[in-house]
């Protein structure tokens, strides 16, 4: 077996005082698309953040290639290797689009090694050249998800984690997104989703989470736990 | 004629200075979410040092900007460190009480080390200086010091709006969290703020004292009237503010021409609250 790109190790979570994790444990390896699902308020985000270091862990610990990043803050953490992007995708409302990709690459101080990868961004989201000028309140929803994935994948992240992309965009465009995100993985970046969406998530991923009130309560394959009977029952309605 | 232009263009020179005042304040509201009570008290700081530069080593206002400047800075980012830094996030309340703390320390230790008098620099470069514009008087060190601040105001617009360093000022501002995410050191960009707002008051304050007084109150009106400005422009908005310190300045030396001195800032509250009561973000606000 490879060994595990990030790994999770019995994190406990809590915000205010009020523990939201249990004792969260998840792996992902190189090359990967990892989903993590549940319902809303389960915890998804929180795992997201944990790792991102937006929010510190009560227990346990957080490891990304061999480096204990537990304690790292949210600012330092895309030096590491990980970008994540954000339930709500969060763009800076009144930049451009051009800023707030600029922005994404903030960490990275070599002009020709920006450009490169803006025109990377720009080549697999070509709607944005055409709005690279634009203030990004001003694009539609789905604009704004692409803008925001991409302003992720400026860092040149190994590991860049999704959260809720499908939120507030219509099914065909969910569809769309997510074969981006397929193709983001297939050029070599690792995948961590977090999907309310849960068909549509394990379809893309390789191996999945099923997490419940802070709690990972099934994993495995992802084609193993479409086909559970937890998963169909509880969240595809079948 | 004549008069009215010479008005004119006094409004319009004390409005330039006002401007620099208040694109600190702007500043500092629009990235961090904090009223900066003792603006008014860096400025009277900056003015006494510059003050005393002249005074017991002869160095010019046009001159001694420089280290009033970058003495402010640093001012401001020791305030941040040592004060701010501990009180903000939780609520509006503590750097509110902070800052107003740090101003009346600031007033008062300049009251009791400095005395109350109101001290001016004799014989300084620009001083007395004037030229004449068809019938209109132009004294050089208004002209000076509005004019550099301009040119202070123009370089803080530039930094905000066209660089890399200026867009994370921005994205700190809309996002704290999301900006962090971008790693953007968000604290540092905070100390650098209240440093550059320091600075805005240190270089004005050593530019003024070429031709104005400095006492321990000296802050407490510019402070005032900076606020009104930031409040008027728009909060967060340093056109807004370059643009509302014209119309305060004009409004002031009008007003003070036209009716009587002592009304000038009846008038220019008076301003204040119209505008605020018909457009309450202000001109140019979010």
């Amino acid at each position: 077996m490879t060994q595990a790109m990030l790994s999770v190790d019995r994190i406990h979570c809590a915000y205010d005082g009020v523990p939201v994790i249990h004792g969260a444990s998840l792996e992902v390896r190189q090359g990967e698309i990892v989903a993590i699902v549940g319902a809303n308020g389960a915890g998804k985000s929180t795992v997201m953040k944990a790792i991102a270091g937006l929010t510190q862990p009560t227990r346990g610990r957080i490891v990304f290639q061999g480096e204990d990043i537990t304690r790292t803050p949210g600012h330092a953490t895309i030096a590491q290797g990980i970008s994540y992007v954000p339930e709500g995708r969060r763009l800076f409302a009144k930049l451009t689009v051009r800023e707030n990709l600029e922005l994404g690459a903030y960490t990275e101080k070599r002009r020709e090694v920006i450009q490169e990868r803006l025109d990377q961004v720009l080549a697999l989201f070509p709607i944005l050249a055409d709005r690279a000028g634009q203030i990004a309140e001003t694009l539609s929803g789905g604009e704004q998800q692409m803008c925001a994935i991409a302003r992720g994948l400026m860092s040149g992240p190994k590991l860049i984690m999704l959260d809720e992309l499908s939120l507030g965009l219509m099914p065909a465009l969910v569809e769309k997104v997510l074969e981006t995100v397929v193709e983001i993985n297939r050029r070599g970046t690792t995948v961590l989703l977090v999907e309310q969406m849960v068909q549509e998530a394990l379809e893309i991923a390789a191996r999945g989470y099923v997490i419940q009130t802070g709690r990972i309560v099934q994993q495995g394959p992802a084609r193993e736990l479409l086909e559970s009977d937890t998963v169909r029952k509880a969240y595809l309605g079948l | 004629m004549d008069t009215f232009a010479q008005v004119v263009l006094d409004g319009l020179l004390t409005g330039m200075l006002y401007a620099l005042v208040a694109a600190g304040l702007s500043l500092i509201w629009g990235v961090m979410d904090i009223i900066h009570f003792a603006h008014g008290e860096f400025l009277m700081v900056a003015m006494y040092l510059s003050f005393w530069l002249g005074f017991l080593a002869g160095v010019d206002p046009i001159v001694s900007w420089i280290a009033s400047g970058v003495f402010l800075f640093l001012l401001g980012a020791l305030a941040y460190r040592l004060v701010i830094s501990r009180c903000i996030g939780k609520s509006a309340m503590p750097p509110l009480l902070a800052t107003f703390g740090l101003s009346l320390f600031l007033k008062n230790l300049c009251m009791n080390r400095f005395s109350p008098n109101f001290r001016i620099l004799q014989d300084t470069l620009l001083q007395g200086k004037t030229f004449m514009i068809g019938g209109v008087v132009v004294g050089l060190p208004q002209l000076a010091t509005g004019i550099f601040s301009l040119v202070m105001l123009g370089a803080l617009f530039y930094l905000i709006k066209k660089t890399r360093l200026g867009w994370a000022i921005q994205a700190t501002a809309m996002d704290r969290e999301a900006a962090e995410l971008m790693g953007i050191h968000t604290d540092r960009i905070y100390l650098l703020v209240f440093g550059l707002g320091g600075a805005c008051v240190g270089i004005a304050g050593g530019l003024m004292t070429s031709y104005l007084a400095v006492h321990p109150e000296v802050g407490s009106l510019f402070g005032l009237i900076a606020f009104l400005i930031v409040a008027l422009g728009g909060f967060g908005s340093i056109h807004g503010a370059l643009a509302a310190a014209l119309i305060i300045g004009l409004v002031e030396a009008l007003a003070g021409f036209y009716i009587a001195p002592v009304f000038k800032y009846v008038a220019v509250f008076a301003i204040y609250l119209v505008v605020v009561m018909v457009r309450p973000r202000g001109l140019f606000g979010w």
